[in-house]
């Protein structure tokens, strides 16, 4: 069934529209990621305009996300103190990402530089968490306790904060560092950045990996909203009605995701998150490196 | 889904020349949310009181092109290893449509002057007025243009696309893709004997989103902060309701 998309200006095939966002919302609930870093792309692909389909993600990702975190509310796995400090960084970041965006779109190269940037950040990312969640799997199937470092220099930050959810009393520095960057890349690519996000909570501010994906959803939904919104009234790109299309789709794929996720160990779980960061990174390295299709692009407008 | 708008044209007639004076038609396509490419019929029929002229029998060109709009083409390049934006040539007008059908093969039924002054074929309907000194080619970015639309079914050549009857009927299909942009679409129906233009008529087919369509585009523009908050809204009030509907069934 095809359906003329208003803002989009273009025909597409509504089941497929429904497919993508359904696979799109498993891992969402599944990892606590968006999805968008792998729906962005795939939204290009079937000829959605670049600009139309990085606001439109950004909607579908608010609702993939509070569907997915409404069922992480029920499991008491959501830290809705830590969730609150990264929400703070993140909207500060997405409005710092959405200047970013448009003069980097002015100067035709927001591709390039989002492209390295994040080949570099997610090969590093997913490279080093391959090899730890590796370990942590083969020590417990040795029969030996796994134990996460519990000090570090985060640990000498002032202004700490108890986190009670993730049994955490940390400096509410980190935290913010890592919402404000997180922020920014939302808003450049379309995308929660949950991928960036989630790691580095684990990682990096040491949080438990079943509180880490509610978390991450909660903050989600507040960061793709106010870059929802922005878009909406700064480019007018917003499609609702490609919106509306994946989302139905992907409302019910986070609710199974997050079923999938409760049922998997915190170490599998990584492992595959992984396996899907150092996937994206190859991808995206694959396309900067091999000569493109056409050596032209057509954008719209002048300068 | 077809449909079929017709244009009908009548061509009368100053007593020596083969002129066009007047045409008229219900003529428009109207984008629904089910809008999946359509069909354009243009026929016509050229009268006249002199008997037809020796010669080079008529020949008829059926352009339709969509509204135009600066583009940026860029060119990427190999530099450090990483294939890079590297040269931008702007566009001043490119249309977002452009179909040419013709009666013969272009070259037959046109020649180069003509085509220069009423812009008909492909390359002559895009302008480019300067591209920046360090481009030294500048004519493969117009090219690339064409050649990205044309496999887009955007940019359209039907050479033997117009079928033309005693010299007096004429009638040509122009399919308007899925992905089409709103506005006028400035449709011109050329005659022409030997590579000359004899007359020409101007007349334009309206593309317009209605209805549910209509609406949503407008407020996106006019009420872009009320259309966004009702984005989220829809997104939260889903998002709620998958969660609802789990709950009850217990899944």
């Amino acid at each position: 069934m095809q359906i003329y998309l208003p803002i989009a200006e273009i025909s597409v095939n509504a089941f497929l529209l429904l497919g993508l966002g359904g696979i799109v919302g498993i891992l969402s609930g599944m990892f606590g990621v968006g999805g968008g870093f792998l729906m962005t792309p795939l939204l290009f692909f079937i000829g959605i305009p670049p600009a139309v389909a990085v606001a439109t993600e950004a909607n579908q990702i608010v609702a993939s996300s509070f569907s997915g975190v409404l069922a992480h509310f029920k499991r008491k796995t959501v830290d809705l103190r830590m969730g609150t400090v990264l929400l703070i960084g993140g909207l500060v970041g997405a409005a710092l990402g959405v200047v970013v965006f448009n003069y980097l779109k002015a100067q035709g190269q927001v591709d390039l530089l989002v492209k390295l940037c994040y080949v570099i950040f997610l090969g590093v990312i997913g490279g080093l968490m391959f090899i730890e969640s590796l370990n942590a799997i083969r020590k417990t199937s040795k029969g030996a306790t796994p134990k996460r470092k519990k000090h570090n220099w985060i640990h000498g930050l002032p202004f700490k904060m108890r986190f009670r959810v993730s049994g955490l009393y940390i400096s509410v520095i980190p935290p913010l560092i890592v919402g404000v960057l997180v922020g920014i890349l939302a808003a450049i690519m379309g995308v929660g950045g949950g991928f960036i996000m989630v790691p580095a909570m684990i990682y990096l501010l040491g949080m438990p990996t079943k509180v880490v994906v509610g978390t991450s959803l909660f903050q989600i939904i507040f960061v793709t909203a106010f870059t929802t919104m922005l878009h909406a009234t700064t480019n007018f790109t917003v499609d609702i009605v490609l919106a509306v299309l994946l989302l139905v789709g992907g409302v019910f794929g986070a609710q199974i995701g997050t079923r999938i996720g409760v049922k998997m160990k915190a170490e599998q779980l990584r492992i595959l998150l992984a396996i899907m960061v150092l996937a994206v990174c190859g991808k995206l390295a694959f396309d900067l490196l091999v000569m493109p299709f056409d050596v032209f692009s057509i954008a719209a407008g002048g300068h | 889904m077809l449909r079929y708008i017709i244009a009908f044209i009548m061509l009368a007639l100053p007593a020596t020349a083969e002129e066009v004076v007047l045409g008229l038609g219900k003529v428009g396509v109207a984008i629904t949310t089910s809008f999946d490419g359509s069909d354009v019929l243009i026929f016509g029929a050229v009268k006249r009181e002199a008997p037809i002229p020796e010669g080079d029998p008529l020949e008829v060109i059926i352009t339709v092109s969509g509204p135009s709009e600066a583009v940026t083409v860029r060119r990427k390049e190999k530099r450090f290893g990483i294939w890079v934006n590297v040269d931008a040539v702007e566009i001043d007008e490119a249309p977002s449509f452009y179909a040419v059908a013709t009666s013969a093969p272009l070259r037959d039924v046109l020649n180069d002057v003509e085509d220069l002054r009423y812009k008909i074929s492909v390359p002559r309907a895009i302008r480019s007025v300067g591209a920046p000194m360090a481009v030294q080619d500048a004519g493969a970015f117009t090219q690339a243009i064409i050649r990205i639309r044309t496999k887009s079914d955007a940019y359209q050549l039907l050479e033997n696309g117009v079928s033309v009857d005693a010299q007096t009927l004429f009638q040509t299909s122009i399919q308007l893709p899925a992905a089409l942009t709103e506005g006028e679409y400035k449709t011109r129906i050329f005659l022409t004997r030997s590579g000359k233009v004899i007359s020409n008529y101007e007349t334009s087919i309206d593309v317009r989103k209605i209805g549910l369509e209509r609406w949503l585009f407008t407020m996106s523009r006019e009420n872009s902060l009320l259309y966004g908050l009702m984005s989220l809204a829809i997104a939260i009030a889903a998002g709620w309701g998958a969660s609802a509907i789990f709950r009850v069934f217990r899944l």
